[in-house]
């Protein structure tokens, strides 16, 4: 009888499974893109010297996402990859890119400034936005990850034919991103077999996970099962929403199970407590907002934004997301958060002025 | 009253409702639909419709005795680069519906009598007028520094065309949210979005404007241009009152104005929660109109 601990598929012979830190990209979300260049530097040397293979930078929203929508970066992004560039001796760095929001120049000029890995975002049904921009960042010689947002909001075998998409645009690599954080176990592993059986002969594939449910570790260590080898966390879970997987659990949990990550638990503990907690502006927590996403599938970086809309009306936060929820918005939508907000002001008064 | 004769490039979604505006003008006729597909349910509705549709394409259009007087362009950007030329030599003018601004662009309430001489006008994107106008608006009344718009659109109603192309749509909506629109620097941001039912198009318009700006004359300002917009796209309307933000770190320090949209189509062919086409083909008419008026006084 074989191990259930005994992976199917892994990374390379010296690694089991390549992990990337998501801190100084989906945390970029928690930190209301106000990241400075120290912090970036910082980081990145923690991570760097505990091993960690692949550090993502950028704006949360991918390339271009500094705008009103999503918040402006106190930094540009494109500063921030150059100096985590610098700064690592070891890991590659990676950037995220979202078709819609960033262009293919944003990706020429992330490579100029040392960027390694070129990451690239579509909600789960719109892979062939995506095309033009696998096209290029193969031409460029970067290497290619291809995102599935809000996973959870299709069955397994849509996202098999979209993975498909993808890597026949020259994607290396498709991950299934819980954006919601809202999958469940099984859920998870469903979705990765499915796109494994699509593409696993000719590419890799990853998950990317959040904490809105306090599933973000069991979820990957099933998707690893699954057969993901490319594993997305962020140390002290520092992401959007309730945050990511907390990247340093993981590893600690992989030391356990005999799964190969090439990054010490110790020297990433340390990094968590010294580096990271300072750089965070609170922990990211599980509580009413963030477990209404995982509970609606509402996209995890909706938060700040929900918040931002529910002080400035005077609204039930809450209630924002569950509505957003109900909308079936989208990754990119925080504009529609200030329209349900208005709407909810709108029938507050109404009620108010009945009783 | 005479007409100006009209062929249709492209017989997909976006020609085929243009095709049933055009054949309520009073000075354009539409009288040729031309594709490349002989199996085009568009070809198809056309020669219904009593248009001469062919599946030869362009090069066969351009080899009849007569010629039309405008070519409507709704195929891609990649195609009307290479034949723009090509209708300029045959002395067609041309009303371009893809992002590919071979010509000068054209929003109706902005600047729609400016460019009737032009050989070459483009419609940008249905992203842009949807916006461009609302960018444009605030600008009248106060100087626009950066202007962002983000436009939702149903993915049933996002071609093929938009989907490869999705930087052209980017590119080319914030370069004229700065020519037309006035602002000294654009931004464009798309999203599509696959809801059962599908959505109607939504778009948010934000504009930063200096601190001292008269809140007043720009609130006006908007509410007079959704009227102006509804003239010829009756279904788009302000979701909500233009809402004002104090300058604040957040706001780098300017007076945010956010606008808030919706775009219902008329539903010609096209289902009305596609407003993004509907108020591409509803410019696109619009401009051939005034066109065709200035050649025809």
């Amino acid at each position: 009888m074989t191990d259930i601990n005994t992976l199917d598929r892994t990374w390379s012979a010296d690694l089991d499974l390549r992990l990337t830190d998501t801190c100084l990209r989906d945390g970029s979300h928690h930190k209301r893109h106000q990241f400075t260049a120290q912090e970036v530097h910082d980081i990145v040397e923690a991570l760097d010297n505990s091993g960690v293979p692949v550090i993502e930078v950028t704006h949360g929203d991918g390339l271009g996402g500094s705008s009103f929508n999503y918040g402006f970066s106190r930094t540009p992004e494109q500063e921030l990859i150059r100096i985590a560039a610098e700064t690592a001796k070891r890991a590659k760095i990676a950037f995220l890119m979202l078709p819609g929001v960033g262009t293919k120049d944003d990706i020429r000029a992330a490579q100029d400034n040392g960027g390694q890995i070129c990451r690239i975002a579509t909600h789960c049904t719109e892979a062939d936005t995506s095309i033009q921009h696998f096209g290029l960042a193969r031409e460029l010689g970067l290497e290619t990850v291809g995102f599935l947002m809000m996973s959870h909001t299709q069955p397994p075998e849509v996202l098999a034919k979209q993975a498909r998409i993808m890597v026949d645009a020259g994607n290396q690599c498709v991950y299934v991103v819980d954006s919601a954080g809202a999958l469940v176990m099984e859920q998870t592993a469903d979705r990765v077999a499915a796109v494994v059986a699509e593409i696993g002969h000719e590419a890799t594939v990853g998950f990317h996970g959040h904490e809105n449910l306090g599933l973000g570790v069991s979820n990957t260590v099933i998707a690893a099962r699954a057969g993901a080898t490319q594993i997305d966390g962020s140390v002290r879970r520092f992401g959007a929403g309730a945050g990511n997987t907390p990247l340093e659990a993981f590893v600690g949990v992989c030391d356990k199970l005999g799964w190969k990550t090439g990054i010490d638990f110790l020297t990433i503990v340390d990094a968590s407590e010294d580096v990271i907690k300072p750089a965070m502006p609170e922990e990211c927590q599980l509580d009413r907002m963030t477990l209404m996403m995982g509970y609606a599938g509402v996209y995890s970086s909706f938060l700040k934004h929900a918040g931002n809309a529910a002080d400035r009306y005077g609204v039930s936060g809450a209630k924002i997301l569950l509505e957003a929820g109900r909308r079936k918005l989208i990754g990119g939508q925080e504009d529609q958060l200030i329209d349900i907000a208005l709407m909810l002001k709108a029938e507050q008064d109404k009620a108010a002025a009945n009783s | 009253m005479s007409k100006l004769t009209a062929a249709i490039v492209g017989p997909g979604n976006i020609g085929t409702d243009l095709m049933y505006k055009l054949l309520r003008s009073d000075v354009i006729e539409p009288r040729w639909m031309i594709g490349v597909d002989p199996a085009s349910e568009g070809l198809r509705l056309a020669a219904e419709k009593g248009l001469e549709a062919s599946h030869e394409g362009v090069d066969w259009l351009l080899k009849q005795d007569q010629l039309p007087d405008l070519i409507f362009e709704a195929t891609s950007a990649y195609v009307h680069r290479e034949y723009a030329p090509r209708y300029e030599e045959a002395g067609i003018r041309a009303i371009d519906l893809t992002p590919a601004a071979v010509g000068p662009a054209v929003i109706p309430p902005v600047n729609g009598e400016e460019h009737v001489a032009a050989m070459n006008v483009n419609m940008i994107t249905c992203g842009g007028q949807a916006t461009i106008p609302m960018v444009a608006a605030v600008s009248r009344a106060a100087a626009v520094s950066y202007a962002e718009i983000v436009a939702s659109v149903s993915s049933m109603s996002a071609g093929p065309g938009t989907r490869a192309n999705i930087d052209e749509f980017t590119r080319t909506t914030s370069a004229g949210v700065e020519t037309i629109g006035g602002a000294q620097q654009g931004k464009a941001i798309i999203i599509l979005n696959p809801a059962e039912p599908p959505m109607i198009m939504r778009d948010t318009i934000y504009c930063a404007v200096a601190p001292d700006a008269d809140r007043d004359a720009i609130v006006a300002s908007i509410f007079a241009m959704e009227k102006a917009v509804q003239e010829y796209v009756p279904g788009y309307r302000l979701l909500q009152e233009p809402q004002i933000d104090d300058p604040s770190p957040a706001t780098r320090g300017q007076t945010k104005v956010s606008i808030f949209v919706e775009v219902e189509g008329a539903g010609d062919f096209l289902p009305p929660y596609a407003g993004n086409l509907d108020i591409m083909t509803a410019a696109a008419t619009q401009v051939g109109q005034n066109i065709a008026r200035s050649v025809l006084s």
